[in-house]
């Protein structure tokens, strides 16, 4: 088995669903048909199940949390999950439905290349399936699933799947998913997960797995746009190596080549790259997500939080930020309050200046005049910091687009923002 | 010459703990490594090699010694760290128990293991370390599915699954108050295969107590654990030799071997992937109760 495993790809992804969608049962339906089950785990949950007095086996405690949950009955937080195939390696970022979690599904949804949404197609869409497709959208997760699950409950009924995919499609037309797919799936008994069904002679495309298999990822990382945000200076201080210099860090976007022409931010220098290192040797070509270190022919003053570019193609550089935020935090912001801000490798002190408006998580719309931030409400908001900045907006750029606000007293991560 | 502009899954692995490592030696006054001499932190070790090269690894690795050791392992330890002169401090769990500072579990399953926290906890202290890098996956145990990267740890190093902080992009954030510090995993990601896979890609060497070998071997409680001349054995229990292997190292007291005949690394990737038990399925710490690595995590264990 594996044999090629040096060819597999990584695909992260999230799961989304209303509270008794079955995101659990899917979940634990996708470990067990792909065999990442072992057998203790497997009679943990029998010996579980059987406790509960349940005639089955709830593949769906597979996938239970911390303790303190497991009593209260609830997931509350993200909890990851891992399995592959003979093409991929899988990372699910599980978060639950309910309503006052948005933060944990925006957190998910962060790092996610796909997104799972579930509807029950006894309900059809909901309130939250519009929230979470409206994530997804805001998060800008590359491609989405939608699982029409419980399809045994209602027969394997085409109409009854042809009405929510045609409810799911008009309401969605106006976020920017670029690649959305539905699938009719039951995941208590596996039909369309893993293997086809024998219940949906009318449904003409794929399983959920062969999707997950086969989407297309390698244009979701931005190879365009040449941002390298220097995290560490190596100097090795050896006789070897008296003179080394190396910026390291991970390539954000775009790719790099020795010889390149760069400009340093912020202090505009230019010079060229001279070699692209890493532990195995000298590389080529760098690019998104690539650890690497760099070195320039000329010597500039460099150090953590500068931005190496391409002189042709700059980021904005800027100490006003217009923001698309997530509170993640139980207490709001309160006016003129300061965070430290974290973006790149990047820190400063930040002012939320002005708070523009709320949106309603459920429709998209404006609450103008709305300005009291609560955990989990999304708001558009101007932000000032003390030093500048350098961006791109969010839409074409996850990395250089993203952010985090941090209390200065308590030190917790209080907001995650999205630049417009 | 075309390029292909794709990772595959052990570079983006890679990839990603390579930053991890670096961010911490960025954000953090005085981090230090976790070395317990299991496969785990051998790769962690050298993943630190690569993040800082042509450098040495900025940051000391600190071994909690807990007395029952395998031979195998200090063995090891002693010459990887002569090979990349990384600087090497050991915490004594027979020290702590010398001091009074923890006192050693009676009856037939004692082991050191529980007594670890304090010691690792006691060297922090000392050394005033504010992060300390460790091995641990999110795949090995249920407990461990919703651990961050940037794990923080109150002033009495306990871990408190509801007050974590939520982790977004690639954005990091190391802030802490005095006397409070932060666990770091950048292998979070990694599964025991993904390991194994890495292990043989990069040809990183590790203890010959992952191959399959004969040693002295007793049965308790249906594991197979290592006989060492400090053991006492029940009545009914025999001392026989066995031909085994160990899937994760630790304690010599509570490290579960299978009985094995796998001998090189693709050997133990075709049984890994065949393999119906976890790895921690053999640890007999983990036996105890369910529950009993969430217990230990929030008392300030690895
Ligand atoms: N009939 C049927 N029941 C399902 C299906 N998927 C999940 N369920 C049941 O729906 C209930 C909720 O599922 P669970 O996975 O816990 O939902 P979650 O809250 O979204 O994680 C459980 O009783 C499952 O057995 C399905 O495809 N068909």
């Amino acid at each position: 088995m594996q044999k090629d495993y040096f060819n597999m790809e990584l695909l992260r992804f999230t799961t989304a669903g209303s509270v008794d969608d079955g995101k659990s049962t899917l979940i634990g339906r996708l470990l067990y048909d792909s065999k990442t089950i072992f057998e203790d785990q497997l009679d943990a949950v029998k010996r579980t199940s059987k406790q509960k007095g349940l005639d089955h086996i709830d593949l769906s405690l597979l996938t239970d949390g911390l303790k303190a949950e497991r009593e209260q009955g609830i997931t509350i937080d993200v909890a990851y999950r891992y399995f592959s195939t003979p093409k991929r390696k899988f990372i699910i970022a599980d978060t639950p439905g309910h309503i006052q979690y948005t933060r944990n599904m925006v957190t998910g949804a962060s790092t996610a290349n796909l997104a799972i949404i579930l509807i029950d197609a006894r309900k059809g869409v909901l309130e939250q399936t519009r929230r979470h497709a409206i994530i997804a959208s805001l998060l800008k997760i590359p491609h989405v699933v939608v699982c029409v699950n419980k399809m045994d409950l209602v027969n394997f009924e085409e109409e009854i799947y042809e009405n929510i995919v045609q409810d799911f499609k008009n309401f969605s037309a106006k976020l920017e998913i670029p690649d959305v797919h539905f699938v009719p799936i039951s995941a208590l008994l596996g039909d369309n997960v893993v293997k086809r069904s024998q219940h949906t002679d009318w449904y003409g495309g794929p399983t959920l797995m062969y999707l997950l298999e086969n989407v297309y990822i390698a244009s979701d990382y931005n190879h365009i746009d040449c941002r390298f945000p220097v995290q560490y200076v190596i100097r090795p201080h050896t006789t070897e190596y008296h003179d080394y210099r190396g910026y390291a860090g991970r390539i954000a976007s775009g790719i790099f080549k020795p010889g390149d022409e760069v400009l340093v931010l912020p202090s505009g220098f230019t010079s060229k790259i001279k070699s692209i290192d890493t532990f195995e040797g000298p590389v080529e070509a760098a690019f998104a997500p690539m650890s690497v270190s760099m070195t320039l022919e000329d010597e500039i003053d460099i150090s953590r939080g500068d931005m190496i570019v391409r002189p042709k193609n700059q980021p904005k550089v800027s100490q006003d930020l217009e923001v698309i935020i997530c509170w993640l935090n139980p207490k709001g912001p309160v006016p003129r309050a300061k965070y430290y801000i974290r973006h790149t490798t990047r820190e400063a002190r930040a002012m939320i200046t002005d708070i523009q408006y709320k949106m309603d998580i459920n429709t998209l719309h404006r609450l103008e005049g709305d300005k009291d931030i609560q955990m989990n409400d999304i708001a558009r908001v101007s932000i000032r910091t003390t030093a500048p900045m350098f961006f791109d907006s969010y839409r074409k750029n996850r990395f250089t687009g993203s952010l985090i606000l941090v209390d200065e007293n308590t030190n917790e991560t209080v907001a995650a923002g999205m630049i417009i | 010459m075309t390029y292909n502009y794709n990772l595959n899954h052990l570079k983006e692995l890679e990839s990603e703990a390579i930053y991890i490592i670096r961010e911490v030696v960025a954000q953090f006054e005085k981090p230090v490594l976790m070395f317990s001499g299991g496969k785990d932190s051998i790769v962690m070790t050298h993943l630190a090699r690569k993040a800082f090269f042509p450098a040495r690894i900025p940051f000391p690795l600190l071994h909690i010694d807990t007395g029952h050791n395998f031979e195998e392992t200090i063995r090891f330890r002693d010459e990887l760290m002569a090979e990349i002169g990384a600087n090497l401090i050991v915490g004594s769990v027979q020290a702590s128990i010398d001091q009074g500072r923890v006192q050693e579990e009676k009856g037939w399953n004692a082991s050191r293991n529980g007594l670890q926290t304090v010691t690792l906890l006691d060297a922090l202290e000392e050394y005033k370390f504010d992060a300390a890098l460790g091995g641990a996956r999110r795949d090995e145990e249920k407990a461990r599915a919703k651990e961050r990267f940037f794990s923080h740890r109150d002033e009495f190093g306990q871990w408190d699954p509801k007050n974590q902080r939520p982790e977004l992009w690639n954005l990091f954030n190391g802030r802490k108050k005095m006397g409070e510090h932060f666990r770091v995993f950048p292998i979070s990601n990694w599964t025991e295969m993904d390991i194994w896979q890495y292990i043989k890609h990069d040809q990183v060497k590790i203890p010959s107590l992952y191959f399959s070998h004969k040693r002295p071997c007793f049965v308790r409680e249906g594991v197979i654990l290592a006989y060492a001349d400090f053991m006492q054995l029940k009545e009914e229990e025999t001392v026989k030799e066995m031909q085994v292997r160990f899937r994760t190292i630790g304690d010599i007291t509570c490290t579960g071997a299978i009985q094995s005949e796998a001998n090189s690394l693709d050997d133990i990737i075709q049984e890994v992937a065949t393999s119906r038990i976890t790895e921690r399925g053999g640890r007999a710490d983990d036996k105890r109760s369910e529950t009993s690595m969430e217990d230990r995590k929030k008392l300030g264990y690895f």
